[in-house]
């Protein structure tokens, strides 16, 4: 790939992108009423910002905005070191994860957000339950990158260095841990939309607060246009916390070979 | 080239246990050493124990009888004496050229002035300088082979293990690696066994080659090189007597030319 055109094939990727933007807004405002689609069905963009203006002053959409980021960035963060921690742990003991894995296999298997209204049982209406299950989301596919990249280095390179006499812990710091690094990331970009949500579940489930709560409440009311804001805010959450990712993986993972900017 | 035997394999045997249960002998009571300063290459066919004969220099494996001695020291386990090289260039991707150099000097924790200094001569010898802050993935498959010698020479050892370094590479580059090697060794006065499917690496390298059997792998002859030059592999290959040691080594592998279709060695 040579960087012209590559510079080229970005401008023209932007230029598309764009003109399909205003393609979409556009059959989005006028759409519906050319095809005689009621608003409370799909109501036109204009509409959806007249009531985003409106959730702004009446329904403290950004507290609520806030307490879901919140709640976000710690389930996504507490999930991840949990799920590192014992993707380190099970990858380098192969009898421990012998042991573990039917049990980890079935909290797999079993629907995360079903555990919602279980944990909300045990700790009210409060935003610890909407971290758990974010924890409980993001943890798997954070743990099971981890420990596979862990297992899967190449064995002559783990020679290599017990041949310069390395200690166990070398062989981790100077080996192990800085090859999971790809697939770590990788499970941190799953793990940071899947955390999303996971709070929005339990937010749905009980409590008053929260981007998750708003969609219920909307939909009680049923109001439509407050329906599709919380959804645009919710996708505005979990795509800073994908951004957030990216950024700091673009910087660990500088050695890699340069990909297509866009990270997808 | 002195008298001290700084290689030796006494009696070794290998044999590993397969998943049936049954165990399969690798390598069968073989003996030889190697002196100072002395390169050594071992053929046979593939399968035969030459990789694992190697892992018992480096003591990655123990054998299951006899023993191997490095520098008159029993090999019991991974020692600073011995470093090897493989086919793969093993060079890890987080690191620069210079950084994984000195991966070897790290793990032994040797100072950093030191490491950087080893790290900034052998590049320098081998023509790297210039990618010192490179990272592998820039680098062409010779380059990275070079590293990966770079980084087995830096621990100094006093024996080198190199299983078929150069069987990845292209013709041409390869040649050229074959010199800097030889070059190396010869300036550091280092030994070395030299594991390879290449006869004529073998015979332009070597001062002595050695022949195994199939499985269960023995030394069944062993060749003495009477060519000057050891550290001038492309001007050897012009020597009239190559073809006579390649032939006979060819001989001793059963490769004749009534049978044209085994034309490659392994
Ligand atoms: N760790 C191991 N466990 C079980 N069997 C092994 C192990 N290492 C080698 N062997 C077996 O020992 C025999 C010799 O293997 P080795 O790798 O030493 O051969 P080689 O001469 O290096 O072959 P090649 O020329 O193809 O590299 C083979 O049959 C191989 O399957
Ligand atoms: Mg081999």
């Amino acid at each position: 790939m040579t960087g012209a055109s590559n510079t080229a094939m970005i401008r023209r990727g932007t230029a598309m992108s764009l003109a399909l933007l205003v393609i979409f807004l556009a059959a989005w405002e006028w759409g519906p009423r050319c095809l005689g689609i009621p608003s409370f069905i799909i109501p036109p963009l204009s509409m959806v910002y007249t009531e985003f203006l409106r959730m702004l002053a009446v329904n403290a959409l950004m507290f609520h905005t806030g307490i879901t980021t919140a709640e976000v960035i710690a389930g996504f963060i507490l999930g991840s070191l949990l799920g590192a921690f014992f993707g380190y742990m099970l990858g380098m003991s192969p009898t421990a994860e012998f042991a573990l894995s039917p049990y980890i296999l079935a909290l797999q298997i079993a629907p995360k957000v079903a555990f919602a209204p279980l944990f909300i049982l045990w700790m009210g209406f409060t935003v610890y339950p909407k971290i758990l299950v974010a924890i409980l989301i993001v943890f798997f596919p954070v743990m099971v990158n981890v420990l596979t990249a862990v297992r899967t280095v190449d064995p002559d390179l783990i020679n290599l260095a017990r041949a310069f006499k390395a200690t166990r812990a070398q062989i981790f710091w100077k080996i192990e841990f800085p090859a999971s690094m790809p697939p770590l990331f990788a499970g941190l970009r799953i793990g940071s939309t899947l955390a999303v949500v996971g709070v929005v579940v339990g937010e749905l489930v009980g409590g008053n607060m929260g981007l998750g709560y708003l969609l219920a409440f909307g939909e009680g009311q049923a109001n439509t246009p407050m329906v599709f804001v919380t959804i645009l805010m919710l996708t505005v959450v979990g795509g800073i916390a994908y951004l957030a990712v990216i950024l700091i993986e673009q910087r660990v993972l500088h050695y890699m070979p340069k990909r297509a900017l866009s990270g997808f | 080239m002195s008298d001290v035997i700084r290689l030796e394999y006494r009696n070794v045997t290998m044999r590993f246990v397969e998943a049936a249960g049954q165990s399969l002998t690798a390598v069968s009571g073989v003996s030889f050493a190697v002196r100072d300063g002395e390169v050594v290459s071992l053929i046979g066919p593939s399968g035969c124990g030459k990789s694992t004969l190697l892992n018992i220099g480096s003591g990655l494996y123990a054998p299951s009888e006899g023993e191997a001695f490095v520098d008159g020291e029993r090999v019991e386990g991974p020692n600073a004496h011995v470093a090897f090289m493989l086919q793969k260039d093993l060079l890890l991707p987080w690191r620069t050229v210079a950084e994984n150099v000195m991966f070897g000097v790290e793990i032994q924790r040797i100072p950093l002035p030191e490491r950087r200094k080893r790290a900034q001569a052998l590049l320098e010898n081998l023509g790297l300088s210039d990618f010192s802050k490179h990272y592998p993935h820039q680098l062409s498959g010779g380059m990275r082979q070079r590293v990966a010698l770079a980084r087995t020479l830096a621990v100094d050892p006093s024996v080198l293990l190199l299983d078929e370094p150069f069987s990845a590479v292209d013709a041409q580059t390869r040649m050229v690696l074959q010199r800097e090697l030889a070059q190396t060794l010869k300036r550091e006065g280092k030994t070395a066994l030299l594991i390879t499917h290449d006869l004529l690496e073998a015979v332009t390298l070597s001062d002595r080659v050695l022949v195994m059997s199939r499985r269960p792998g023995r030394i069944i002859d062993e060749l003495r090189i009477d060519l000057p030059a050891r550290d001038n592999p492309i001007a050897r290959r012009h020597h009239a007597r190559v073809n006579e040691y390649v032939s006979r080594l060819m001989d001793r592998l059963g490769i004749g030319p009534t049978e044209p279709a085994a034309g490659a060695v392994a």
